[in-house]
């Protein structure tokens, strides 16, 4: 018995077919409870009034961003290096994910700035790392659905996820320094990462957080499920074709 | 060069199984099948351009030549150029006999783009002979060749195989070179043998 | 591997190549920017380094769909896949003669048109020195792209929103360079960014290049 053997299409579809109901009630809970707690049970900040709530999405959706990418560069190594094809078409079926959990960050960080910081956009180093980041994922699923041959689309997006990674960090790093050449001592508070929360925001954040990476889990399962289905699909129809 | 149990698949489908033969130096061996049976597929794994699924080519590393529908002309260099290239990769210098065997040498100085379709078939076919490989992979060589360039390739090929080299060929038409066949639809794939094909797991 | 660069060399610089477009399409990038942000010297001189450095980007981006389609389209691909050439060295090869065609005039004619944007006098070896610096790894990051793009009807679009994302750090340093000598400031930090970026590039993506094609073209 070993992990390995989920790698196995069959197997993997039956194995999220028993987890599905329970994953997606939990990601509910967490999720809707971490939201309202978070909108309706914490008092609004001093300084920052209730604004401060959109917190809630902000956050779990950026942590979410970098994770599913993550997510998809380790399911790229273990196809190039493994050849399952289950993992491959679960990093196929992160990154639309991992795109609109960008977009939400990026909204809600563009909605939060404009009272807080007097603008909707800045070119503040973080906020730059995540619109190069959303470019990332967009080029990954154009190549995706570029590559008509199954096999090699795996394979090309697998290795642009590695070397598109590099790249990001590599970016990471190039903006913080173009962006402190720019404007030396930013005043502008970035996100509350460097802060330490009080408890009362704490935990309804923490709970949102887990909601998030629950829902996530989630939708990949399930979509990873479907693209089984259509790779299936499309191997019965090779065959019957070549067998009529 | 020895090729022994071999599957071959196409846009991840099995097409040919259990492929197997031989081919001693001087000795030419044609495939034949119709349309689709997988003779392409075939000539580029042993080309070493695509993996098989399974099964074993020997002996054919760094020894193929291999020619396919395009022949990898640009036509913005000479047929003098184009050779010359293709020799200095494969690491040879002599063009004459490619620029001989093929009549070419009187269009040495055209631009490759300026040939008519049979001249740049025998252009391509000249480059096998600038590549100093002992083993000839063929895809349909005559294709767009008139009656005489046929002839021309005919005994171009006679030389080559005179001289211990060998050629394996899709053709439909005879050569006047004495040939094995070798009839691919013999090992038509069953269309659900699992042979490693890469959307098997899916099944 | 000289075959090969000569050749790609001599294509380049025959009727139908696409010398010399890249260095049109920079000196018409150039020249509309005072269009569109109006003529004022000082804003010209204050965005020049940028402008500049964007301008030789896209004109390099320009030419990239051009550096394996063509060679797949009339199968020297394939058998260059055949001959004893190691993949990574024909690549390598491909990137330094789309350098020799397009970045390396590119670098030398960017100077002058730093003239026309009223560029800072200290400017413009800078900004030559950025561009010679940067434009390599342009050359060899696109040869990924077009490597990773070869296999497509009409990758030319997604090959620019591939190859774009992976162009920032290199404009970053490189613009960076650029501005800082302009300003009259120290830029020798952002130029070891460069250079060493530059390097790191250079000598790892023929590589990946190399695995991309593989498997693009099995």
């Amino acid at each position: 018995m070993s992990l390995w053997q989920y790698a196995n299409p069959v197997k993997f579809l039956a194995l999220s077919a028993r987890v599905q109901p329970a994953l997606w009630a939990l990601a509910a809970v967490f999720t809707g409870v971490g939201l309202l707690w978070g909108f309706f049970g914490t008092p609004d900040d001093a300084r920052q009034g209730s604004t401060v709530k959109i917190i809630y999405l902000h956050v779990p959706a950026a942590l979410m961003a970098i994770n599913a990418w993550f997510m998809m560069l380790v399911a790229s190594l273990i196809w190039l290096i493994r050849r399952h094809h289950v993992s491959a078409l679960a990093a196929k079926a992160a990154a639309p994910v991992g795109l609109v959990m960008t977009l939400i960050a990026l909204v809600t960080g563009a909605i939060w700035g404009q009272p807080m910081w007097g603008t909707w956009w800045a070119w503040d180093p973080r906020l730059t790392s995540f619109l190069i980041l959303f470019l990332f994922y967009l080029g990954y699923i154009a190549l995706w659905q570029a590559v008509e041959d199954p096999d090699t689309a795996a394979d090309l997006t697998s290795v642009l996820c590695l070397v598109g990674s590099v790249f990001a960090v590599l970016s990471r790093y190039a903006v913080q320094f173009w962006n402190q050449g720019l404007h030396q001592g930013t005043s502008i508070p970035v996100a509350t990462g460097n802060r330490s929360v009080a408890d009362v925001f704490f935990y309804p954040l923490v709970m949102a957080m887990l909601g998030f990476g629950l829902l996530f889990l989630a939708l990949v399962v399930y979509r990873t499920g479907t693209e089984i289905r259509l790779r299936r699909t499309s191997a019965l129809r090779a065959r019957m074709n070549r067998g009529a | 060069m020895q090729v022994s149990d071999l599957s071959v698949a196409r846009g991840g489908v099995p097409v040919l199984s259990g492929v197997s033969f031989a081919l001693a130096p001087g000795e030419a061996l044609v495939l034949r099948g119709p349309n689709g049976a997988g003779k392409t597929t075939l000539l580029r794994c042993i080309a070493g351009l695509q993996e098989p699924l399974s099964g074993r080519i020997e002996g054919a590393e760094d020894r193929v030549a291999y020619a396919a529908h395009a022949d990898g002309l640009k036509a913005m260099l000479t047929v003098r150029e184009n050779l010359s290239f293709w020799a200095q990769v494969f690491g040879m210098s002599d063009l004459s006999p490619a620029l001989d065997g093929y009549a070419l040498r009187p269009l040495a100085d055209r631009l490759a783009g300026t040939l008519s379709a049979g001249q740049k078939r025998r252009l391509g076919l000249a480059r096998l002979l600038v590549t100093g490989r002992p083993i000839w992979v063929l895809d349909e060589p005559t294709v767009s060749l008139d009656a005489d360039a046929v002839a021309l390739f005919g005994s171009v090929l006679r030389g080559h195989l005179a001289a211990g080299g060998s050629a394996l060929m899709a053709t439909h038409i005879d050569l006047g070179v004495e040939a094995q066949v070798l009839d691919v639809s013999a090992y038509r794939a069953a269309p659900d043998a699992d042979l490693g094909a890469s959307d098997a797991a899916f099944l | 591997m000289r075959a090969l660069l000569l050749r790609d060399l001599r294509l380049a610089l025959r009727a139908g190549g696409g010398f010399g477009l890249g260095l049109a399409f920079f000196l018409i990038v150039v020249m509309l920017v005072p269009f569109s942000v109006g003529p004022e010297a000082q804003l010209l001189q204050a965005i020049a380094p940028g402008v500049l450095w964007l301008g030789a980007l896209l004109a390099c981006l320009l030419s990239l769909d051009r550096l394996l389609a063509l060679d797949l389209e009339d199968g020297s691909l394939e058998l260059l896949l055949t001959a004893p050439l190691p993949l990574e060295g024909a690549l390598a090869v491909k990137a330094l003669a789309h350098w020799l065609t397009t970045g390396l005039p590119l670098v030398l004619a960017a100077p002058f048109l730093g003239v026309m944007l009223q560029l800072a006098a200290p400017g413009h070896l800078w900004l030559l020195i950025s561009l010679a610096l940067g434009t390599p790894a342009l050359s060899v990051i696109g040869t990924f792209g077009a490597a990773l793009t070869v296999g497509i009807k009409r990758g030319g679009l997604l090959l620019s929103l591939l190859v774009l994302p992976l162009y920032i750090p290199t404009l970053i340093f490189g613009a960076e360079v650029a501005r800082r000598g302009a300003a009259g400031l120290d830029a020798s930090t952002p130029l070891l960014m460069l250079a060493g970026l530059t390097l790191a590039v250079v000598a790892l993506m023929p590589f990946a290049a190399a695995a991309v094609l593989r498997m693009g073209l099995r």
